[in-house]
């Protein structure tokens, strides 16, 4: 540090930085690689000089000082550059002499993060390592009167119904009358939720579908993607595996010309139609994509001039009521696709879900309702949003499914839920104890990301710059310098790896339990928690 | 684990005949508990297949409230077949008061009424004195309906026959459920004991039913009057056959497509696959996981056996045209005990697919596959 540098406020130590670099000056070899990939510019290289003081032997001789210089690299400590702790670094190192290592207790920089007055925005989780959804146990394992199944061997019916179901009394009346059904498909529990074309790269965005196809013609798993707002490239709409494809419109509209445009060419309906109201990152406010990856490509498939930021607006922008709101969208969204595709609300878990809840199910066209709880998100988001903001899901599920059930409906609204699942990993767990609050399907999103595609972010505000089109991984940079860092066979590869694995676990989980020809939703007899409170308010076992 | 066995036969037969076969059986059960359902009921009712019979059992302060009950709602009692044992019970059985079974005579007021509002109301009258007597303690009831008594106590089949005498005429009958043993994955309640009835059904089953909740939870959500209780698991596959005979209008024979719906390749080639996948989906909250093997009689005396689709529990139909009697057993011994003279050769077990389905006039055994097409074309 310059002798005369300034001292201000803002100005922070190495100390004060949550993210340290370590670096080793007797193993780097001073190749600057992780210079030039670090994504934030945290690091540079250095000039040091050293200042030796030689004291010769004997009294008379004065002391001499020596100067040395040497180079190296050296740690920015503005907080605009601050290391967000990615190891890009140490991944790119042929020497392993450097690696970011975490300090627990320097919180400083929290407060230097919103500049100019504007508020931190990131990508990334909610950094909360909590998970309720982890403490969940399933207890009912059946021992004596009820043999367990061979989850490796028997046949079983890992299969999800997404759309408006009949009664069994219309079912037969409708079927002795020859009248309408609402469309219905048979999908995969294990769906992988909206996140846009813009915002993920499109070697990711290749990746997945190409993963979603291979399970579905390949491994005989009806696996569904949803695509997020912003539209869809034209020559997906036009193919045959838009029928592996949910297509999300938002209040922004983004992109919805071109698939509105390209109806009469489709050779297949999409799987369904998602129209999101809010998601779990940032409940209330609309999407944002950020100037930094509105590049020309999304700007042709959005429908928007390059370089500029797009959020879309909060909920109801365009809207009287979300009683009209929901039911005029939906209904002219099925009515585009002559009633053939199933079209439902997307919503962030919240205490007003309930409420949207009995508006559907009075609603003969609404063909489910995804609550995305308070951890999701992997999109821009305010700081605010993302860690104080929104419902957790598993109550939330809950009470939704217990309304279904006081309504008579809970076989004919499936209850999509999502947030969180996975976020320590355990994706099959997770999921299955969703399935038996009350969930029809699950949907993930970030896990996608960090099997998928080796995603960097962590419940510890780790990595988290996925809004500003710098990610690390090129998983969600629009930059294709960044994002031919990604293979999207790999990516498909490995989307295929997870779900099989995913498929297994989850018969692990089922088969002790004795169910194998249908999905254990709401099985809640078969779970339990060490604590009271939660035992109590999601009405299971409590078990200590 | 529970054995079952159930008689049906042209003439009138003692409810003994099933409770020896128990008996045979007994290896299988604890002999906890003992459940009857006799329809088609021969001796002095046989005059009376129009009033509606109560069966339970009472205390003698219950005797008072139950008659005052019915008297209030203007039913007046016709004829009444009452037991009070004078014996000490058997190891294991209170001692509880009177077993009694009374036909009632049908308010006038009641004749204008719809059937299903008069069956309605019989129902509700039953769910009526039953809270009345989970009150007070005093008053149990387990059907309430034209031509069907039930019996359920706690103990030793054998024993509990013997203590209640249940050789007696009056409980001779064409159409007999029998189980033996208690609830052992919930506590003990006579409410829990099979058979289950309602609205002329009663069915009873093996094993444990691992979609208990779920299916609970939506047949409590049906609006349906008597889906409630459920101190069982098994009380469930006696409303599902209830709902989708008596609501859905189906036939017997679709039962299994609604418990047990055939998987896509089964469905591929049936000839009413749209109905079929249709039916699945919308009653895909019904769907069992078993492992389970159900009995069954309907208000017309058919009886049936069903299996789920793991085909874990086993079950047995065999019997003998000629003299009309025809048994589903839980295990062939007991099927051997109660019908030695038959031909064994013509023994059906239904497999996963199966429904074996014995009409009134017993006279063979109906087997149906899921595979066929629908017996009833809607
Ligand atoms: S960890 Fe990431 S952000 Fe930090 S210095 Fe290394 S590459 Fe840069
Ligand atoms: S690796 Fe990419 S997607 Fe993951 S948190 Fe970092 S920037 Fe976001």
């Amino acid at each position: 540090m310059l002798a005369e540098r300034p001292i201000t406020p803002a100005t922070l130590s190495r100390k004060d930085l949550p993210w340290q670099i370590k670096w080793d000056i007797n193993t780097c070899t001073k190749c600057g690689r992780c210079t030039s990939v670090c994504p934030v510019n945290a690091i540079e290289l250095g000039v040091f000089r050293k200042r030796d003081v030689k004291p010769p032997m004997g009294l008379s001789a004065k002391p001499t000082t020596e100067f040395s210089t040497f180079y190296g690299i050296r740690q920015r400590t503005d907080p605009a550059y601050a290391c967000i702790g990615c190891a890009m670094c140490n991944m790119v190192c042929p020497n392993n002499a450097i690696e970011p290592s975490r300090q627990y207790d320097s919180t400083t920089l929290q407060f230097q993060n919103n500049r100019g007055g504007q508020p931190r925005t990131r990508g990334g989780r909610r950094n909360n390592s909590e998970s309720l959804l982890d403490q969940i146990k399933f207890i009912r394992i059946s021992m004596l009167t009820d043999p367990a199944l061979d989850a490796g061997r028997h046949e079983f019916d890992v299969r999800t119904l997404l759309g408006r179901v009949l009664s069994p009394e219309a079912e037969i009346k409708c079927f002795r009358e020859n009248g309408w059904k609402p469309p219905v498909r048979e999908i995969y529990p294990l769906v992988i939720g909206g996140m846009s074309f813009g915002a993920l790269s499109p070697n990711m965005w290749e990746g997945l579908q190409m993963g979603v196809a291979y399970l579905n013609e390949e491994m005989n798993m009806p696996v569904r993607i949803c695509t997020g707002e912003g539209g869809c490239p034209p020559r997906l709409l036009r193919s045959r595996f838009l029928k592996y494809v949910i297509l999300q419109i938002a209040s922004g509209y983004f992109g919805w010309d071109e698939i509105i445009h390209a109806i009469p060419e489709m050779k297949e309906d999409p799987c369904a139609i998602e129209i999101k109201y809010g998601q779990g990152a940032k409940p209330g406010d609309g999407g944002l994509l950020m100037w930094y990856k509105v590049n020309k490509l999304i700007a042709a498939i959005r429908g928007v001039p390059s370089g500029v930021s797009l959020p879309s607006p909060p909920t109801h922008q365009t809207k009287y009521s979300i009683e009209e709101a929901v039911a005029k969208m939906i209904q002219s969204m099925s009515m585009a696709w002559g009633f053939r595709v199933p079209v439902y609300p997307k919503i962030s878990a919240s205490s007003t879900s309930l409420a949207v809840l009995n508006n559907l199910v009075r609603n003969p066209y609404a063909a489910g309702l995804a609550i995305d709880g308070e951890d999701g998100g992997t999109g821009a988001a305010y700081n605010v949003s993302m860690n104080h903001m929104g419902h957790p899901i598993a109550s939330n599920l809950r009470d939704c499914y217990k309304a279904l059930c006081v309504a008579g409906a809970q076989n004919e609204i499936p209850l999509i839920a999502g947030g969180g699942i996975g976020k320590h990993g355990n994706l099959a767990a997770n999921a299955a104890a969703l399935i038996m609050l009350g969930a029809s399907m699950v949907q993930i999103g970030k896990y996608v990301m960090q099997a998928g595609a080796g995603c960097l972010g962590s419940e510890k505000d780790r990595c988290n710059v996925c809004n500003i089109g710098v990610c690390p991984k090129g998983i969600t940079s629009q930059d294709p310098r960044v994002y031919r860092r990604l293979d999207p066979e790999k990516v498909a590869e490995r989307v295929v790896d997870f779900y099989l694995s995913f498929d297994t676990e989850l018969r692990k989980v089922i088969a002790p339990l004795g169910r194998s020809t249908s999905l254990p939703v709401g099985m809640s007899d078969a779970l339990g928690i060490s604590d009271k409170d939660a035992a109590d308010r999601l009405d299971i076992k409590y078990v200590i | 684990m529970c054995r079952l066995f159930a008689l049906t036969s042209r003439d009138p037969v003692s409810p003994m005949r099933a409770i020896d076969a128990l008996n045979v059986m007994k290896e299988g059960h604890d002999g906890s508990g003992v459940g009857l359902f006799l329809s088609g009921l021969g001796g002095p009712w046989e005059e009376l297949k129009e009033y509606p019979i109560l069966s339970g059992i009472f205390t003698d302060a219950g005797l008072a409230r139950m008659s005052e009950y019915m008297t209030k709602n203007g039913f007046q009692s016709k004829y009444s077949a009452t037991f009070k044992p004078d014996v000490e019970p058997p190891v294991g059985t209170p001692k509880r008061g009177t077993y009694a079974s009374i036909a009632f005579r049908i308010p006038d007021e009641w004749k204008g009424m719809t059937r299903e509002q008069a069956d309605r109301n019989l129902v509700q009258m039953r769910l009526d004195l039953r809270a009345m007597g989970e009150a007070e303690g005093d008053i149990m009831v387990f059907s309430f309906w034209p031509d069907t008594i039930m019996i359920k106590e706690v103990g030793d089949p054998l024993a509990i026959a013997g203590y209640l005498k249940l050789d007696r005429e009056e409980l001779y009958a064409r159409h007999i459920l029998a189980q033996g043993r208690q609830n052992t994955n919930y506590a003990i309640n006579l409410y829990a004991c099979h058979p289950f009835f309602i609205e002329g059904i009663s069915t009873m089953t093996n094993g444990e039913n691992t979609a208990f909740v779920p299916i609970r939870e939506y047949l409590m959500s049906r609006g349906v009057t008597g889906y409630q209780g459920y101190q069982s698991d098994s009380e469930v596959f006696t409303h599902i056959a209830h709902y989708a005979t008596k609501r859905l209008g189906l036939d017997i024979s679709s039962y299994k497509h609604v418990i047990t719906p055939m998987n896509d390749d089964e469905m591929r080639d049936h000839p009413d696959r749209e109905f079929l996948s249709d039916l699945k989906r919308a009653c895909r909250k019904l769907i069992i996981d078993g492992p389970n093997c159900i009995i069954g009689c309907l208000p017309d005396g058919s009886m049936f056996m069903a299996q789920d689709r793991k085909k874990l529990r086993p079950g047995v139909v065999g019997g003998n045209p000629e003299l009309g009697i025809y048994g589903f057993s839980s295990e062939i011994c007991g099927l051997n005990a109660a019908i030695p003279e038959r031909d064994r050769t013509k023994d059906f077990q239904p497999m996963h697919l199966d429904t074996a389905i014995v009409g009134p006039d017993c006279r063979e055994v109906l087997q149906c596959s899921q595979k066929d097409p629908l017996r009833q074309q809607l």
